[in-house]
């Protein structure tokens, strides 16, 4: 599965792939919800890690619009659960990421991501 | 062995880590990390041991991805990474073409690696070299793409339970190699024995498929209490979570 947490850390790998590769973008995607365990540690020691504005546009993209548009300050208890939603429960099952410069499509199929490179895009 | 790669990992006790499997396969170290409350992503290059592992409902996020074409991630974003008998496979040259040859699949092994962790952190990888050549390959190529650390032999006098990782260092001020487990000490090789021996029983399967009742809670609850006693740290605490039956929502 991919989780909106392994998403917001992928950028493409494509040879001389390596500016505007990220965010990749969801095309026709197909998504499950799944309980996880609610670890605020873990999420606000992530936070410094997260691409905010990726992070809410994706969120958005698959019908989540609980992230502010910004990362305030101050991040409270409320929106330490909505990111642990957003970035651990929203599994993504079926589709495609596309990278934003190249184009190379990484196919999505059974909640796993297909990240081989034919030859002649090994870096 | 990857209860050995986590304690060679060194993480800081009592924090959440993101760690990277480095070929993960079937998913067996997976069940570890998830026991011992870690978030993961899992890499192989084998559909069919994916397969196996989604079978086993594992926490982690699994791709389908060959090491030897480098990681995408993003830098700085896992606290850790573990691999247990794979890059081994990255000594052999698949076709002719110059991005097959092992030099340059491990450079890009290591390069993307590298970027991927965060500054302090450790990747620890056990493998199973033919030689001493591959031994020192492996390393120079490693310390290329930036990382300190070294090798350490578990048990280097035993040809069964002899084990070789490499422990590699991001940001190695302060960090020093750890030691080889000798072997000396037989409480603790007994102890190694029997958790190999669990683990290839938990990869059993009865004959509808199922596990055999191996992540039931008194199990889970059971090891961790030995774990205490060991003195190990970072045991998680016991919630209603573990050993809870993993559902979709819907
Ligand atoms: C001996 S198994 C170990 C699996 C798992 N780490 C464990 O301990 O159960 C070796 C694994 O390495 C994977 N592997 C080999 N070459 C690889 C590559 N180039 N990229 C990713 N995975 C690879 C294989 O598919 C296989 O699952
Ligand atoms: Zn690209």
């Amino acid at each position: 599965m991919v989780r909106l947490i392994t998403h917001n850390l992928l950028a493409c790998h494509a040879k001389g792939c390596t500016t505007n590769n990220f965010p990749l973008q969801l095309k026709d995607v197909t998504i499950e919800l799944r309980e996880a365990e609610f670890n605020p540690d873990f999420v606000s020691g992530f936070l410094s890690r997260l691409e905010w504005t990726a992070l809410v546009n994706a969120a958005k993209e698959l019908g989540d619009t609980s992230l502010p548009p910004e990362l305030p300050d101050m991040v409270d208890d409320d929106l330490l659960k909505n990111l642990h939603h957003v970035l651990l429960e929203i599994h993504i099952d079926e589709g495609s990421m596309i990278c934003p410069n190249c184009g190379h499509s990484y196919p999505i199929s059974n909640g796993i991501p297909n990240m081989l490179l034919a030859e002649h895009e090994i870096g | 062995m990857t209860y050995r790669a986590l304690e060679l990992l060194n993480l800081p006790p009592d924090e959440p880590a993101f760690l990277l499997d480095i070929g993960c396969g079937s998913g067996l170290s997976g069940e570890i990390l998830d026991e011992e409350g870690y978030n993961w992503i899992g890499v192989d290059v084998a559909p069919s041991m994916l397969e196996v592992a989604l079978e086993r409902e594992v926490e982690g996020d699994l791709f389908l991805q060959d090491i030897g074409q480098g990681f995408g991630f993003r830098p700085g974003s896992f606290d850790g990474a573990i691999s247990i008998s794979v890059i081994q496979w990255l000594l052999n040259a698949e076709t002719s073409h110059p991005t097959s040859s092992p030099p340059h699949r491990l450079t890009r092994f290591f390069t993307t690696l590298h970027s991927a962790l965060r500054n302090p952190s450790r990747a620890i990888l056990q493998f199973y070299p033919t030689s001493d050549d591959q031994i020192q390959l492996i390393t120079s190529i490693a310390q290329k793409a930036g990382f300190g650390g070294g090798v350490v032999v578990d048990y280097p006098n035993s040809k069964k339970a002899k084990k070789v990782f490499l422990c590699l260092f991001v940001g190695s001020g302060g960090q020093q190699i750890p030691k080889g487990l000798d072997g000396e000490d037989t409480e603790v090789q007994e102890g190694r024995a029997a958790f190999e021996k669990r683990r290839e029983k938990s990869g059993k399967k009865d004959k509808n498929g199922k596990r055999r009742g191996i992540k039931d809670k008194d199990w889970i609850l059971k090891k961790k209490e030995l774990y205490r006693q060991r003195g190990k740290e970072s045991v998680p605490r016991d919630s209603k979570y573990t050993a809870r039956k993993r559902k979709p929502v819907f």
